[in-house]
């Protein structure tokens, strides 16, 4: 324990553990928006699956349990580090021209605090069922539950917005978390940046395309 | 040319600093960044007021001491050079330039635009050298060295310790120094012994000079005088990694 307690005293092992989180984080991204597109194949696809997901019962808490821990690391870590590098520099410059940042790099302090808004809410909507945009609430049938939610404008659009966010998000994180951990070959056209854009990509388009298709009215 | 100036002023380390304005007139396309702030200067020597105070010293970007942070970008628009290998071809009459220096906690201000980075030093002397045995020299090719690890060795040690990569990086981080330098010696068969306790000292010295962290805005290499990349800090990460969990012993 104390090994690991030196190690993530260090700006560096703290870089560590977000990337370690993140890349855990990735995977269940990646894993979620597929099974969301099962949607796309009608209520049986959909509600079969979270069948199973919850008939796994021990597995599905230690999944989400890890996530829960991983998270938690996340943030932890991420606002020790903004607190750390904001002091770095406590006389800003009059005027600064980023060469090289991102809107995904540069968005991903605020774009995470969002994300972490949203999951909560999230959370509530569609597992736990405390809010209910649309009034009804069925644990059983995951799919009206899609549906009825994001027949209501408001609900879909921000749903959408915050998609943009996480699609940023996971461009700049996902490549970032592998130079983060180390394992990242060095090259100056790196694989592991047009992996994560794919990734990023892929994800926030299965992401978006469900609130967009019940909004459209393509899936009822 | 004929340019307007916008100079952070600062009379000393705990004196309180602003932006100053002044026209440079007669200006010549020819001359080098330093050299218009040094006609700049004298004609703020011949009206008597103080001359600004900036880092320079070799001129032909080998020796790191030049810095200033030009219209928002570390070293000015040139890309992969010093500010004293700038030259005012590179803007254009009437421009307004805005002239401050590094920004960092960790790089106090001397005076006006000369900041203190003898934090960079501390982060080498923490681990930044190998322990050899002294004596007469060792034959050349003695010790056989892979091209690929000279390669990477050598582009890392181009580093001149000029402190760019902290300026540019929002988060005011040392990582593109440090890991330059553990990348340079741990690539190196004379700098294998002291590998992993290299990089746990230089980082724990870049924690404890209170540098920001990196957030891989990659803002670094493009602002490095010597183009040095990123690849190295994720080096840096690797050895850290290694040394912290498993063991310095290599």
């Amino acid at each position: 324990m104390g090994r690991l307690r030196i190690f993530y005293a260090s700006m560096v092992g703290k870089k560590v553990v977000m990337g370690v989180t993140g890349l855990i984080g990735v995977g269940f991204v990646i894993m979620h928006s597929l099974g969301n597109l099962l949607v796309f194949r009608g209520p049986a696809a959909i509600n079969s699956y979270s069948h199973f997901l919850k008939s796994t019962g021990e597995l599905l808490w230690g999944l989400r349990i890890l996530l829960i821990v991983a998270v938690m690391f996340h943030v932890i870590a991420a606002v020790q580090l903004t607190l750390q590098s904001r002091a770095a520099r406590p006389l800003a410059y009059t005027k600064q021209e980023h060469q090289a940042a991102t809107v995904a790099s540069r968005t991903m302090r605020w774009g995470g605090a969002l994300l972490l808004v949203f999951i909560a809410l999230h959370v509530l909507h569609f597992t736990t069922g405390t809010i209910r945009p649309a009034g009804v609430f069925s644990p059983d049938d995951v799919y009206a539950n899609v549906v009825t939610s994001f027949r209501i404008w408001w609900v879909a659009l921000f749903y959408v917005a915050v998609m943009v966010a996480l699609g940023l998000h996971l461009f700049h994180g996902a490549w970032s978390s592998v130079r983060s951990v180390g394992v990242s070959p060095p090259s100056p056209q790196p694989l592991h940046h047009r992996i994560s854009f794919a990734i990023a990509l892929l994800v926030w388009a299965a992401f978006t395309a469900v609130p967009i298709a019940v909004a459209a009215g393509i899936v009822r | 040319m004929n340019l307007t100036l916008h100079v952070w002023r600062q009379a000393g380390p705990r004196a309180p600093g602003k932006m100053v304005v002044y026209k440079a007139g007669d200006i010549s396309p020819d001359m080098s960044f330093l050299e218009m702030l040094d006609v700049v200067n004298e004609g703020l020597t011949l009206r008597g007021e103080v001359p600004i105070a900036f880092d320079h010293d070799c001129r032909e970007g080998i020796c790191g001491m030049c810095s200033l942070m030009i219209n928002g970008i570390a070293h000015g628009p040139m890309k992969g050079t010093a500010t004293c290998q700038l030259h005012m071809r590179s803007f254009k009459d009437g421009d307004t330039i805005y002239i401050e220096p590094w920004r960092a906690g960790a790089f106090p201000v001397i005076k006006d635009l000369a900041v203190d980075r003898s934090a960079l030093d501390r982060i080498i002397q923490a681990g930044g050298f190998i322990t050899a045995a002294t004596g007469g020299a060792q034959d050349a090719n003695a010790v056989l060295v892979p091209k690929e690890s000279v390669d990477g060795a050598m582009d890392a040690a181009a580093c001149i310790g000029c402190g760019a990569c902290v300026a540019a990086c929002p988060n005011a981080s040392a990582s593109l120094f440090t890991a330059a330098k553990i990348t340079h010696l741990g690539l190196l068969p004379q700098g294998q012994p002291e590998r992993y306790r290299r990089a746990l000292e230089m980082v724990d010295q870049m924690d404890l000079e209170n540098f920001g962290s990196c957030t891989l805005h990659g803002e670094c290499q493009e602002a490095c005088p010597k183009e040095i990349s990123i690849d190295t800090i994720t080096r840096m990460n690797r050895d850290f990694i290694r040394g912290r969990l498993i063991g310095t012993r290599p």
